[in-house]
């Protein structure tokens, strides 16, 4: 994996984007908690696509993310993404937040993404099945929270510094706050922003993936999505919790190939 | 010195077990536990406090906002302040205050603070906090990363209002009106002063400065561990070449005074445990949702809600470690006197906020501690300050010359 970086005018908005192997183009934007450490599902993407994955602002090395307050803000800075990255009809791909962010595209800018893949996405909100709070949760709840199997999926998670090492510490709290102060944004205090009013716009070809275990956003919301969405199709899938395509790389592949 | 009797009204029938029940005396710790015939004669006997604190001489009385807790009672504070007036006369009514980024819009602050200034005849202080990360962001839905960005525009829209004659539309980014007008006006002009409590970020300081507010630094964990950040203070004022009034800054203190250190500790041992293991006892998570402090801030070390929960150990602290750490000031009139001068002194502070209801402490016990504090310790503290004649005109009260009299119709 390799990064680059697109600076854009006149925000002065930096992005860092990430791009692995070859093939069609993929987009894939991240979850609230940004890329993972060799992050498992970019790595199987990129055995088949050439997979660009741009970092939104406070995450990583990309930066200007107080220019960016709701919704629209994102939706435009990730179609001025698009638009700069010159992909050919790239398959979108997004996960949580980012399936979030890439329903938002699919339905504002329905001539530029076709091929939608929504990987639990965020956006809705059903009364009788809260999505839970992610912004309360504390660093050691985190992967019962993201994955099936929360033992293995922490390893995945582990920073790769130690909490206790008041400089470590610091230099982590930074990069929780960038983040998750960003992701607040449009998952704070109810990841809902109107998207489900706006769902019935996206005429794109919609893939929709969800972990059979995900307790962050529960599968039922898989049916919500595919129902708002026309041409849409679910796949759920086994043992799998909300960082389904972390967890389960391969058949995230597998899915993304059959369809498109 | 001025010295502030402030209460925050906690609940005080959370039961013994309440740390092996509940994860968080804040945000959501069910409400059943609260009980509305009871809570009726806790409001009384707590706005009674206030009033007796005036009656022996506090110069202020303090009253403050928090929602969804057992901590701190008053979601609206000015509804507290707005009784006081009718039955106080002399002391300052220092509401610390309206966390102005969750009104909607932020014109209510303004409005309902000059009612309270008019209704007092020009006692008001103003406090204009962020709020707490547990208030602002999880019991009242504000963006964390928007806090701050709401709240300069809140103030920006207040102080506005206060100030002009005629109608002007403001076009904020949070708030939109076409014609703002503030009726009523308040009677202090410009503004009456106005108290930022802050928790040491550097943005902080200099809003106090830019805008000669008094600076309240609000903990619990004693005036030892408030050093570091007040010197942090008093380095921006230096830096900024202000003057070095110590009455731009306050700080907040438990306070236990009776007969001896010995009495001290029988009579209000208990309540002080109440406070520190039940009334603090806030669930990591709600201390501080990501974004609500600024990059800045957490850069230069300003505790975060992890360092915070693993630096205190209160279930396991006795009386001796509060009180030989200084968290309070408890013991003989002498004692606290030594301790308090020694506060004043070494933090550079002419605001004191007396934290002398502690937890579930019964009326008696509040009085008589109080009454010791009024009559024994606080006449020596008069006078710390001489070059600045103990007062500073900038942060205090303007009350108006010729009050009403008020004929209560109960009487």
């Amino acid at each position: 994996m390799k990064s680059r970086f697109l600076a854009f005018k006149p925000s002065g908005t930096r992005v860092q984007v990430v791009e692995a192997g070859k093939g069609r183009d993929l987009l894939y934007l991240h979850g609230a908690g940004g890329h993972m450490p060799n992050d498992p599902l970019i790595a199987a993407l990129a055995t088949r696509y050439r997979v660009v994955a741009p970092l939104l602002p406070g995450y990583g090395q990309s930066t200007g993310e107080d220019g960016l307050r709701d919704m629209l803000d994102v939706t435009l800075h990730a179609l001025d993404v698009l638009e700069a990255l010159d992909l050919k009809k790239p398959i979108v791909v997004g996960h949580s937040m980012g399936g979030m962010i890439a329903a938002e595209m699919a339905a504002i800018a329905r001539t530029e993404v076709t091929k939608l893949c929504l990987l639990a996405p965020a956006g809705l909100w059903l009364d009788d099945h809260p999505v839970a709070d992610i912004f309360s949760k504390l660093p050691y709840e985190l992967p019962g929270l993201l994955f099936h199997d929360g033992e293995a999926g922490g390893k995945l998670l582990t920073p790769g510094g130690n909490m206790d090492d008041p400089e470590f510490l610091k230099e982590f709290l930074v990069m929780n706050a960038r983040r998750l102060g960003m992701a607040g944004k449009l998952l704070f205090p109810i990841p809902d922003r109107g998207l489900a009013q706006r769902l019935h716009r996206v005429s794109a070809k919609t893939l929709v993936v969800w972990g059979r275990e995900d307790v962050l956003i529960p599968p039922v919301y898989g049916d919500a999505f595919k129902r708002a969405i026309s041409k849409s199709k679910l796949v759920r899938i086994a043992k799998a919790g909300h960082a389904v395509g972390q967890e389960k790389p391969a058949a995230v592949l597998k899915a993304i190939k059959d369809f498109f | 010195m001025k010295f502030t009797w402030f209460h925050l009204m906690p609940w005080p029938h959370m039961p013994d077990d309440f740390r092996q029940k509940h994860r968080s005396v804040w945000v959501d710790l069910p409400s059943k536990m609260y009980e509305p015939e009871r809570g009726h004669g806790i409001y009384h006997q707590y706005l009674d406090q206030l009033e007796f604190a005036e009656s022996v001489g506090f110069d202020g009385i303090g009253v403050n906002e928090h929602h969804a807790n057992a901590y701190g009672l008053m979601p609206s504070p000015n509804i507290m302040a707005a009784t006081l007036t009718r039955r106080t006369s002399k002391a300052a009514l220092v509401v610390l205050g309206n966390s102005i980024a969750l009104y909607n819009p932020p014109l209510r602050v303004a409005e309902e603070f000059a009612m309270l200034d008019v209704l007092s005849g020009g006692r008001l202080v103003a406090g204009f906090p962020v709020g707490t990360s547990m208030d602002t962001n999880y019991a009242y839905g504000t963006v964390p990363a928007l806090t701050r960005e709401k709240y300069a525009e809140a103030h920006d829209l207040i102080r506005k209002a206060w100030a002009a004659d005629e109608p002007f539309a403001f076009n904020g980014r949070y708030t939109k009106l076409r014609y703002v007008n503030c009726w009523p006006k308040p009677i202090q002009r410009p503004a009456p002063p106005i108290f930022i409590p802050g928790g040491g970020s550097v943005e902080t300081y200099d809003f106090c400065l830019d805008n000669t507010y008094s600076y309240s630094y609000l903990s619990y964990s004693g005036y030892l561990r408030a050093k570091l950040l007040m010197e942090g203070y008093w380095k921006r004022v230096a830096e900024r070449k202000a003057d070095e009034s110590p009455y731009r800054a306050g700080f907040a203190q438990v306070i236990c005074v009776a007969d001896t250190d010995a009495e001290a500790e029988r009579l209000y041992g208990p309540h002080v445990n109440y406070f520190y293991n039940r009334c603090l006892h806030v669930y990591p998570g709600f201390a501080d949702a990501p974004g609500y402090r600024t990059i800045k801030t957490i850069q230069t070390g300003a505790l975060s809600q992890f360092t915070q929960a693993a630096a205190r150990d209160y279930p396991n602290m006795t009386w001796k470690d509060l009180v030989d750490g200084r968290y309070i000031i408890a013991g003989s009139p002498e004692t606290v006197r030594q301790q308090m001068e020694e506060l004043i002194k070494s933090l550079r502070v002419g605001n004191v906020f007396c934290l002398l209801h502690i937890g579930d402490m019964p009326d008696d016990k509040v009085r008589h501690s109080t009454r010791l504090f009024a009559e024994k310790v606080m006449p020596h503290l008069r006078n710390l300050w001489p070059d600045w004649n103990n007062h500073d005109d900038r942060f205090w009260i303007h009350p108006m010359n010729e009050r009403v009299s008020l004929k209560v119709a109960a009487e």
